[in-house]
């Protein structure tokens, strides 16, 4: 990883062609990988959604050291907001409120109109987005908000729970008001629309959509979407990173005791790791629904939150290059490898003795046990951590005195 | 000059289960002064400091600073009111540099949030420019300016003291606390950290100060308050206590 | 009233269960102040090999009585699962004795995923079925029923339980686990080797899981990978019910924990108007342990030591 560098204040040029380095590979790779088929181009768009999803547990866990297992309920609630508020859901859960509640259910007719009824909330992107981003925002204060006092081992385990408890609502709110149409989800879902054009292409068109003229496969559009959220992502956490809140949020991982001795509100401080970290998984969770068209209780369960923090993990904790490294990683390894591991099984062997669903969970268990044992700051930290002490003084002696 | 009274505290007690660690202690500082406090261990020196910076919550007393009540009831609303305090066992953010350590001791006088850090507008990138100023002022101050980029836990151990005092003066206090700032040094070590309270007191910030080296302490210290068993023994001039018959039994163990 | 005593037997039977596993829980906190999220994995792997020896028997040494084959099985998953729990402590949790505090708990659930991994490797993906050795006539009490099974269940629980008290109270191993809890390095100057005392602390959890994770089996008729994640989780919320390193409390804890999710998830309908319905069940360990962690997190018999600036 020498070569490679995001460094803008200590090596400003190395940083930078870094950066230009590695876009210009990203806006070229749907193109390339076109050509062998659709499957490359949508392993990359979920592990895009993963990505921008342990940029934000990186806020939680690796700038204030807040170690959150629960924090794919915010992914949860950014999908299911979608799959309410952009799909027929609604329609059906007017249909049992009006049952349990005529008052309630003709005053929201009153206010939506009529035609929700029958089709339900449909709204846009632009709409989705920021309510995706506070809602999430929201339960993430909620959820710490009761967190704030206990030690790092309870933390885990409370946001943990609070976890499997809205797993275990989502999977049962369909009776008697249908919220989220229980364990068997939500589905037809919108795809997104950027400005009149559908993601999904038009029907009919074999899901490919019209730039002007120009005709591109429905994934590589929800690339470069995804992927400029996650530009936006490692920008924003970037920026507060090297900032008066990001420099809170350290020293609160690092000495929670001193933090509040220097003046720092360590319970609000906190509360707004949970919350900035959570609104990223909201909005994550609502790309992630309209992408797919459909959600269930069943992608939101306690496996995916440990392999987000896997990721954070592996990559390096607080290290914005290594989080996205680490997403990549255990996001599309694992479905790379089960594009070629399976068929090499099948040729060797005659059939498949090691599944890739089970390649998936060694890859995991393996790199968290792994990491921690043999390199805890993961696999590319900050570049301060790596140093052994002796030789960055030597160093830098060195440095002062040719100066 | 007349004097100015900074810290007004009377009254404190503070009991651990079936331990009386403090009874009806108090303590006055003028502005402008170094005020010391000494006892042999155990005596509730540092307890006396965790109450008045809010660590602990007193069973009694009353606080007063600059004239105003303040409640030490969190650290942070202490450190906002005025008084800033170093650790026995030094509390530094170990894998931050030195420069963003002292930078993290200018939160409580500055207010950049969420948007500030995100747009990066003019007002926010000027606070963080003084902040980064201000900072590297600081450790010019206490020494230790040319390792600012150096991450805290290598520093020196003199100099990882050093910090945590910069970072301390960075809250702007009032009061700075120190608790036991030359344990562990050697007589060098110790001198240069004599010179940096004079320079401190030269600015004419207040200084409360627990220490086991007495000759640093008596050279340094306006008045002195003496601790034992948590009960205040002596007040007065370091010449007074250097004389007072229960300071000395208190730390050579006289007759009982 | 009927219903009452009905989920109150219930209540203890999966209370029984939670307290074997809460037990190793609360030893393994006590000396390492560890979270050992592995442990209800450790159930399942002892569950998983009960299952392997009582197929074995069928194989080899068919009709011997119900008793018999589940005390075998019993016996037999015993010391191999004490054998896995003493190679997690020795491979992933050793090296991490001094690290700072987040490094264990993340190696433990990586383990706990290892676990499962190698669990679905070796016995496959889908749900085993438990046979039923014991007589599948319900006997009945006060106007509820009650399996041999789960008498089994209950009375080889308070022997183990009652075992592990003898262990601690009155054996020289139980005085050092008790003092490297309190004090590993004054404890080692005494002579204790703390190494030895926390393999023995893993090694007893272990057994104890396993006892566990065999009835577990023959009570639910079917076991499979994941079966143990959400049962440690709620053995661990247990053990914080009682006072984490507790030993009693975990027992108490225990107990309390299977009776309060056997009332509430029975009587949940009643309570909220038809709102919430008993598939909400999971959810009373979490609240449990939420309430706990807020109002007293020492628990119900434990004492907390306050942090010192």
């Amino acid at each position: 990883m020498a070569l490679l560098t995001f460094d803008t204040r200590h090596k400003p040029r190395q940083a930078y062609i870094s950066m230009a380095a590695v876009l210009i590979l990203m806006l070229v790779f749907p193109f390339v990988a076109s050509q062998y088929g659709n499957s490359w181009v949508r392993i990359i768009d979920i592990a895009l959604l993963y990505i921008m999803l342990a940029l934000g547990l990186n806020i939680v866990v690796g700038f204030a050291g807040l170690l959150d297992l629960g924090y794919i309920a915010f992914f949860a609630v950014g999908a299911y907001l979608v799959g309410l508020f952009s799909s027929p859901q609604f329609a059906a859960l007017l249909e049992s409120l009006i049952y349990y509640s005529p008052a309630v259910g003709e005053a929201l007719v009153a206010f939506f109109g009529p035609a929700i009824a029958q089709d339900g909330i449909h709204l846009s992107l632009w709409a989705i987005v920021p309510l995706a981003a506070l809602c999430a925002a929201l339960c993430g204060a909620l959820l710490g908000a009761p967190t704030l006092k206990l030690r790092g081992d309870y933390l885990a385990i409370v946001t943990l729970g609070f976890g499997e408890i809205i797993r275990i609502f989502m999977n049962n709110l369909n009776d008697p008001i249908n919220f989220t149409n229980g364990p068997q989800g939500i589905n037809m879902i919108d795809p997104i629309r950027v400005f009149g054009v559908s993601l999904a292409g038009e029907p009919g068109s074999g899901a490919s959509v019209m730039i002007g003229d120009y005709a591109m496969p429905s994934v590589n559009a929800y690339y470069f979407l995804f992927l400029a959220m996650v530009i936006a992502t490692i920008f924003i956490t970037g920026r507060l990173q090297h900032s008066r809140l990001g420099r809170a949020w350290v020293a609160i991982r690092e000495d929670e005791i001193a933090a509040k001795a220097m003046g720092i509100n360590t319970r609000n401080v906190k509360l707004l790791a949970f919350a900035m970290g959570a609104s990223f998984g909201g909005v994550a969770g609502a790309m992630f629904g309209a992408f797919q068209g459909f959600v269930s209780p069943e992608s939101f369960s306690l496996t995916e939150s440990i392999a987000v923090l896997a990721m954070v993990v592996l990559g390096g904790i607080g290290h914005i290059p290594g989080v996205v490294l680490g997403g990549v990683l255990l996001a599309a390894l694992p479905e790379v490898l089960r594009h070629v591991v399976d068929p090499a099984q099948q040729a060797l062997f005659g059939k498949v003795i090691v599944e890739a669903e089970v390649l998936r969970q060694l890859l995991y268990g393996l790199a968290l046990v792994g990491i921690m044992l043999v390199r805890p700051s993961g696999l590319w930290p900050s570049p301060n951590k790596e140093e052994r002490p002796n030789a960055a003084l030597a160093r830098e002696e060195e440095e002062a005195s040719t100066a | 000059m007349s004097e100015q009274l900074l810290l007004n505290i009377q009254g404190v007690n503070k009991r651990f289960g079936g331990l009386q660690a403090l009874t009806d202690v108090g303590i006055r500082i003028m502005r402008g002064q170094v005020y010391g406090l000494i006892g042999p261990n155990g005596a509730g020196k540092t307890t006396f400091f965790n109450v008045i910076t809010g660590l602990y919550q007193p069973d009694s007393g009353t606080f007063e600073l600059d004239g105003k009540p303040y409640s030490p009831s969190a650290p942070h609303d202490v450190a906002r009111a005025g008084i800033a305090r170093t650790f026995q066992n030094i509390r530094l953010f170990g894998e931050m540099s030195a420069l963003e350590n002292v930078m993290v001791g200018r939160h409580v006088r500055t207010k950049q949030g969420v948007l500030g850090a995100i747009l990066r507008h003019r007002a926010a990138r000027d606070e963080e420019a003084a902040i980064r100023a201000r900072a590297q002022e600081l450790l010019d101050f206490v020494g230790i300016g040319k390792y600012a980029d150096r991450t805290a836990k290598y520093l020196s151990y003199g100099d990882q003291r050093r910090l945590e005092i910069a970072r301390a003066l960075a809250t702007d206090p009032q009061l700075l606390a120190l608790d036991e700032p030359a344990a562990g040094m050697n007589a060098t070590e110790k001198l240069a950290l004599r010179e940096l309270l004079v320079k401190i007191k030269a600015e004419g910030r207040t200084v409360l100060l627990i220490e086991h080296d007495v000759k640093l302490m008596m050279g340094l210290c306006d008045r002195i308050t003496v601790l034992e068993y948590g009960k205040r023994i002596a007040e007065g001039l370091p010449s007074e206590i250097q004389k007072n018959q229960a300071v000395i039994d208190a730390y050579l163990g006289g007759a009982h | 009233m009927e219903t009452f005593i009905q989920q109150l037997l219930n209540g203890l039977v999966l209370g029984s269960m939670y307290a074997l596993v809460a037990l190793g829980y609360t030893m393994v906190y006590g000396v390492l102040n560890l979270i050992n999220f592995a442990h209800g994995d450790v159930l399942m792997i002892g569950a998983m090999l009960g299952l392997t020896i009582l197929q074995l028997l069928e194989a080899h040494v068919p009709g011997l009585p119900g008793y018999v084959q589940l005390a075998l099985a019993i016996l037999g998953a015993i010391p191999l699962t004490m054998l896995v729990s003493i190679l997690i402590e020795r491979v992933a949790y050793r090296r991490l004795r001094n690290a700072p505090r987040l490094a264990p708990l993340i190696t433990a659930i990586g383990v706990s995923i290892l676990l499962q991994t190698f669990a679905m490797m070796i016995w496959g993906r889908s749900p085993l079925p438990f046979p039923q050795l014991l007589s599948p006539e319900p006997i009945v009490v006060g106007g509820a029923m009650i399996s041999h099974t789960q008498v089994l269940l209950l009375v080889l629980a308070a022997v183990a339980m009652g075992a592990l008290v003898l262990l601690v109270e009155r054996t020289k191993m139980g005085r050092a686990m008790r003092a490297v809890a309190e004090n590993p390095r004054v404890a080692g100057l005494m002579g204790v080797d703390a190494n030895r005392v926390i393999v023995a602390t893993f090694a007893i959890g272990a057994a104890l899981a396993a006892v566990a994770g065999v009835m577990w089996g023959a009570n639910y008729a079917s076991i499979t990978f994941t079966m143990g994640v959400l049962p440690g989780l709620k053995a661990f919320c247990a053990a914080v019910l009682g006072g984490i390193g507790n030993i009693y409390g975990a027992m108490l804890g225990g107990l309390l924990l299977g009776i309060i999710e056997a009332l509430g998830a029975g009587y949940i309908g009643d309570l909220t108007g038809g709102f919430l319905g008993s598939h909400y069940q999971d959810i009373f360990a979490f609240v449990v342990l939420i309430l706990v962690l807020t109002l007293r997190p020492s628990g119900i018999m434990g004492e907390r030591v306050a942090d010192r600036a």
